[in-house]
């Protein structure tokens, strides 16, 4: 046994309000540079729906995340030689259109159009190549909640197995919204199909990172992530990711998209997992067994055997005593409510999802309602139990169901104890839970408080450098920022250095 | 060989009474190439070193596929078998190579691997650059530099090309000889190396200048990425790389 700590993530589909304010904060913070306008570290997705970039679910189309060969785990992509036969051009690579060709508006037209009969309009215009777009095909949420025709919207791949036409009449249809964003994977292929060897996964929080220094473009990460979620920067010419904002989780801060989440939808906390069997739990044979096998690496951090083994391995004592207040050990592992998202891909995620529930279907609506104590049986939700199960377990659809249950059941009790002022315990026990089990699962995901929503310990940097030969440093930049030269273009091919040009300058000039 | 050694018995003549194409051949094939080598390992160091950021292969893959996956596959594929060819032809020993095969049938399958793998390469690389100059999105975000090479590349290998007739017309292999001796000559010091390469035929000769221009602006543009050829990939152990940041026992 090896202990090694990661920051986990949970998100809470069923307060999910689809508004982007995590896609956006992130882009403002992370991705609002010329190269990486179309790259989104956090984006959400209506689903049904192919997704951004488009189809990225279908690994048969794009080769990523792992295959298990004779027992053996492999990037789908290929082995190692196989995959540098793809090094000149890779097959499995998305081209921009994929996610969209980025654009902004003709702005300044509205202010400098001169009179005219028709009303002046800001125009799209490619940020790629300065040029006019005449029509925008496609953008980074063209299926913001079902837009699009059906038929298009119906590859979705979670619908293997799902009668899925009669989900396109009106009133069958169901959504839900699906914010993703990097996984963070205890087995990730980015980092197996890189082959300069500069992504990463730090050991002290798991957090996967790319050098930027030693990543030299042969971009053969954006392939091999199942989930689409590294990005080339065309201008840099470098492969940039989610860093799971780690300046602030080193503080002990959640990450933006979760700080400024409206719903209060995400968690995070510390998961203590055994890293000598992220093989073992990767390669299990069936992908329906995945996600319980990455169920049985987690550590129990109450367990006096590993708390032992976990000093012995280096885990700070306030990642311990984080890990036993962890919001995602509750979830994933005590009520069993989360899952990993494609658990098939075999590169055992680490943000983790708990299944939204739905408005019981119109024919569960017309009579036939199956009740199960006053409360409908999942199978009657609108959103079909399978299409949840191909999203969220491999298709298994028996631990959907119960965590449905119980999250149904959590509403009853609660109902019961504040509507009726009668506590009902038939109704926890019913799913397999206590009273007391339910009242905490209700302060957590109903209530979720900021405190209850994050149990992030503070880093230890003082483990990694010594903060007094750091003084005067100068901090991040890009490149070798710190004695950048006189000369106003970079004469290796960098971009073109930026002097800082404040408002007042121009300003002065007139006035002078 | 017809080599002499061209400095002057009495060494005090002035630079005037030096012949000018002496000269000129004495600074591009006597001294340029050692410039050019200095530039080039002393520049990619200093890159490496001091810009790391900027040490890519600058792919423009994601942004068209359209033409890459032909071209590129056929430009690297020649390029690299042009590359190795140049390498292993001019610099082994003729001592060497001599027990087995002559200098004669060495020149011949030389020019036929040589066309073919340059045929190779410039259909890949026209491909490339019809790609990079009438492609907006490719255009648009490509800089001088990234069209330089792909330029100065072309012209390279139609030079390398223009060989082929001139060396078919010469059947013996003395011109290759001339070559090798000169290249050799470089890596061992020899004075006068310049005099094995005088009065060529121009393609030779200006392939070879070109070629030394390449070397020195290598560690200027994007051409650097082939000292990042990720061989160490494939006997990486295992394919996970986790990085810890603790230091040793030391500190606090």
């Amino acid at each position: 046994m090896k202990v090694r700590a990661q920051i986990g993530k949970v998100l809470n589909l069923d307060k999910c309000i689809g508004c982007h304010t995590c896609s956006v904060t992130c882009k403002n913070v992370w991705t609002s540079r010329e190269g990486m306008e179309y790259a989104w570290f956090n984006n959400v997705e209506t689903k049904p729906g192919i997704g951004y970039p488009k189809d990225w679910e279908n690994q048969k189309r794009w080769n990523g995340g792992w295959d298990v060969k004779g027992g053996r785990l492999k990037p789908r992509m290929g082995g190692k030689w196989r995959l540098l036969s793809k090094i000149f051009a890779n097959p499995d690579l998305p081209e921009i259109d994929d996610y969209y060709e980025p654009f902004t508006f003709d702005y300044s037209h509205l202010q400098e159009a001169k009179e005219s009969k028709a009303f002046p309009t800001a125009r799209p215009r490619s940020l790629i190549t300065g040029k006019r777009m005449e029509k925008i095909n496609w953008g980074p949420n063209w299926e913001e909640i079902l837009g699009g025709e059906f038929s298009k919207r119906s590859k979705d791949y979670n619908f293997e197995g799902v009668q899925k036409e009669i989900y396109g009449q009106f009133e069958n249809t169901f959504m839900m919204y699906l914010p993703r964003l990097c996984e963070h994977c205890l087995n990730p292929t980015c980092v197996a199909a890189c082959p300069s060897g500069s992504i990463y996964k730090r050991e002290e929080d798991g957090i996967v990172l790319i050098d930027q220094e030693k990543c030299r473009g042969w971009r053969m990460c954006v392939s091999g992530c199942p989930y689409k979620k590294i990005y080339y920067n065309w201008k840099s010419g470098k492969s940039e990711k989610c860093i799971f904002c780690y300046p602030r989780i080193e503080a002990g801060q959640p990450t933006v998209c979760s700080e400024t989440c409206v719903g209060r939808i995400r968690y995070l906390g510390v998961m203590l997992y055994d890293a000598d069997r992220i093989e073992e739990a990767a390669s299990a044979e069936n992908v329906e067994d995945l996600y319980q096998a990455q169920l049985d690496i987690f550590l129990d951090p109450n367990d006096p055997a590993v708390i032992e083994q976990a000093r012995k391995d280096g885990v700070p004592e306030n990642w311990l005593e984080s890990a036993r207040r962890s919001p995602i050990w509750k979830m994933a592992m005590e009520w069993k409510i989360a899952f990993p998202l494609h658990p098939e891909y075999r590169t055992l995620p680490m943000v983790w999802y708990v299944p939204p529930l739905s408005p019981i279907s119109s024919a569960a609506n017309a009579g036939q309602i199956s009740v199960n104590n006053n409360m409908p049986d999942v199978r009657s939700l609108r959103i079909p139990l399978k299409y949840l199960a191909n999203l969220l377990t491999a298709g298994d659809e028996e631990p959907i169901a119960l965590c449905l249950e119980r999250m149904l059941a959590m509403r009853g009790y609660m109902r019961s104890k504040t509507v009726e002022g009668v506590i009902d315990e038939s109704i926890a026990t019913a799913v397999g839970l206590t009273g007391s089990q339910i009242e905490n699962m209700y302060h957590v995901m109903a209530i979720a408080n900021y405190e209850d929503r994050f149990v992030i310990p503070t880093g230890h940097r003082e483990d990694a450098e010594d903060m007094f030969e750091e003084r005067g440093d100068c901090g991040f930049s890009f490149g070798n920022g710190c004695s950048s030269g006189e000369t106003k273009t970079n004469i290796f091919g960098g971009p073109t250095r930026k002097k800082l040009q404040t408002p007042t300058s121009h300003i002065t000039g007139e006035m002078f | 060989m017809s080599v002499t050694p061209n400095a002057s018995p009495a060494g005090h003549e002035a630079l005037g009474s030096i012949p000018i194409e002496l000269w000129i051949n004495t600074f591009l094939f006597g001294i340029l190439p050692y410039i050019a080598l200095a530039v080039m390992v002393v520049g990619s160091i200093i890159r490496y070193d001091r810009e790391p950021y900027t040490w890519r292969t600058g792919s423009s893959q994601l942004l068209r596929r359209r033409q890459l996956m032909w071209g590129s596959v056929l430009f690297h594929g020649g390029v690299l078998f042009l590359l190795m060819g140049h390498f292993v032809g001019l610099l082994t020993p003729h001592s060497i190579y001599q027990h087995v095969i002559s200098a004669e049938n060495k020149q011949l399958v030389a020019i036929i691997a040589g066309s073919l793998a340059g045929a190779v390469c410039l259909t890949g690389l026209i491909l490339l650059m019809h790609r990079r100059f009438f492609d907006a999105r490719i255009r648009q975000t490509s800089t001088i530099n990234d069209n330089a090479v792909l330029i100065i590349l072309f012209v390279q290998l139609m030079l390398g090309l223009a060989t082929v007739p001139f060396s078919l017309a010469h059947g013996d292999a003395e011109v290759m000889l001339r070559l090798s001796a000169w290249a050799q000559g470089i890596f061992t010091f020899q004075p006068g190396i310049a005099n094995y390469v005088a009065g060529l035929d121009w393609p030779y000769q200006v392939h070879l200048v070109l070629g030394m221009l390449i070397f020195l602006i290598f560690p200027f543009t994007r051409l650097v990425h082939m000292l990042s050829v990720p061989i160490r990939y494939v006997w990486r152990p295992g394919y996970q790389i986790v990085r810890s940041r603790k230091l040793g026992a030391g500190h606090g």
